[in-house]
């Protein structure tokens, strides 16, 4: 018989992990099952180019069908696993019929957080939106018209990616962010009052340090027409036309722990991207992974991570050792703007920047000691790749050379 | 369809059907050319859909703007003929058209 790997979750690590098994060299059957009617695709640009309207459906495909079916890859869209029998090793699907495995791996990325307000269902609000899937922004997209009051809740990269294009496409636009100030549990001060500049120049009404305490519906209760909010103690009321929630992903961990897996912020899952079933693994947004980076556990949520565990899978399958080694980096696009950040801030000690905030371009390093552990930059993509050098090295750097725009960054490397 | 040629760096061709107006890049994703990464989908932000563009067909190919200067002025294994090829759009002028990958997109 021959060996089957069945991959649950057609996203951006699932259908990587079917092409690398292909580029390795893989002979076995693979397939790969999604509960979207979409192949594998591109989530960042959904609150970029995709909602802006400038990047047509297929171009978001990752690949072409025909590449599926021109490698053997059997892909299965529109389809939902509603359980994993470890003992038989079989997936039971929603149409009632069971797919056997010998090995499985979890890629079942995440959904977007929902809102909760005390007393109030929001599921059914037709004027209420997250931004997860395609067919998130295929629902919101009529409603981005100029003039609309766009009221967005959470200040994290994805709410400020649609504020930057609503913006653009002539909507009023307010953000409101509990923290005291933007991205504060991804990078610095000197960062987070760079975005809100940006922001509020282009007319964005920041709202910080501000409660969402309810909705105030129309006549029918199906739309939000006012959004109640408390801004350091003030109460006040804003009209809304449309609601959009970025307030962060939840993984998707139900199968793994109805499975038995473990299951801890994510399936729990060892340096080669095994659970504790030999025959299961789990990968990408879903999975908890241990970091030599940080030297604790992790769970990321970015395409680089996807790739990365991806590739670790696909070795892992091969029969190989080739454990995680990549340091986390993540991007975004804001007003034409390229922000590109590598590593991970939490815990830095300093702040050193370069360039100039006025000019839209700089950098912002962070240390711990003297090793820079992350880098924040702002249009200066060169930068941004000698960053990733300093902070994959774990070199010592001076600080003072670090800090003067005139000295190279390669060259505080060695 | 213009044919693009890839070389990895241990030798091994692949040579690939390449449609006009994508990207060299997406002609490889395509085609599961193994040595690129792409983990930006081809926005020139990561600089892991490197190659080199043979020397032969280095002046039919438009110059890289001021980004993709940056992203390769500090990438891995850069050459003189280092391009990012997300940014190098498939055209009936660059069937035959040879890129070389290096040892690592995203290591020494």
């Amino acid at each position: 018989m021959e060996e089957r790997v069945v991959i649950v979750g057609a996203g951006q690590a699932g259908g990587e992990l079917s092409a690398g098994l292909r580029k390795q060299g893989y002979q076995g059957r693979i397939v790969l099952l999604g509960d979207e009617p979409h192949p594998p695709y591109q989530r960042p640009p959904l609150s970029k180019g995709f909602l802006r309207g400038k990047v047509a459906l297929t171009d978001l495909y990752l690949k072409p069908l025909a590449t599926y079916e021109r490698f053997g890859i059997e892909l299965r869209l529109g389809t939902r696993v509603e359980a994993i029998d470890r003992s038989t090793r079989e997936l039971a699907l929603q149409d009632g019929s069971r797919l056997g495995y010998d090995k499985l791996v979890l890629a079942t990325g995440g959904r977007a957080r929902r809102l909760r307000l005390r007393g109030e269902e929001t599921t059914h609000l037709e004027n209420l939106f997250s931004v997860r899937s395609i067919s998130d922004i295929e629902a919101m997209r009529a409603k981005f018209v100029a003039g609309s009051r766009l009221v967005l809740i959470g200040g994290g990269y994805v709410g400020l990616e649609v504020a930057a294009v609503a913006v653009e496409l002539g909507l009023r636009v307010t953000v409101l962010e509990a923290a005291p100030r933007l991205l504060a549990r991804v990078t610095g001060p000197e960062v987070s009052s760079f975005i809100e500049q940006l922001h509020r120049e282009r007319g964005v009404d920041l709202r910080l340090g501000c409660e969402v305490q309810g909705f105030e519906l129309d006549e029918a209760q199906r739309n939000v027409r006012g959004v109640r909010i408390a801004c350091h103690g003030a109460a006040e009321r804003l009209d809304a036309d449309l609601v959009l929630v970025g307030i962060g992903l939840v993984p998707n961990t139900e199968l793994a722990a109805a499975a038995g897996l473990a299951v801890d912020d994510g399936i729990v899952v060892d340096e080669c991207a095994c659970t504790a079933d030999p025959n299961i693994l789990a990968i990408g947004d879903c999975a908890n992974q241990p970091s030599t980076f940080t030297g604790g556990r992790i769970r990321l949520e970015s395409v680089p991570n996807a790739i990365e565990h991806a590739r670790v899978a696909a070795a892992t399958l091969m029969g190989k050792r080739e454990p995680y080694a990549a340091i986390p980096w993540f991007w975004s696009d804001q007003y034409g703007l390229k922000l590109q950040m590598v590593g991970l801030s939490a815990g830095y000690e300093r702040c050193v920047t370069r360039g100039s905030a006025g000019g839209k371009e700089f950098s912002a390093f962070y240390l711990a000691g003297r090793r820079v552990i992350a880098a924040d930059v702002i249009g200066r993509p060169a930068d941004f790749m000698a960053a990733k050098r300093l902070v994959a090295s774990r070199a010592e750097v001076d600080v003072a050379r670090l800090g003067d725009a005139a000295v190279p960054l390669q060259s505080l490397a060695a | 369809m213009p044919k693009i040629k890839f070389i990895e760096a241990d030798g091994k061709e692949h040579e690939v059907d390449a449609a006009e107006g994508q990207s060299v890049m997406q002609a490889a994703m395509d085609n599961l050319v193994p040595g690129i990464v792409a983990e930006c989908g081809g926005f020139a932000s990561c600089a892991t859909c490197h190659g080199y563009v043979d020397e032969a067909w280095l002046a039919k190919v438009p110059p890289p703007d001021a980004a993709e200067e940056g992203m390769i002025a500090c990438a891995y294994h850069v050459k003189p003929n280092s391009r990012l090829t997300c940014q190098l759009t498939v055209t009936p002028a660059l069937d035959g058209l040879v890129v070389r990958l290096p040892v690592s997109q995203t290591s020494e």
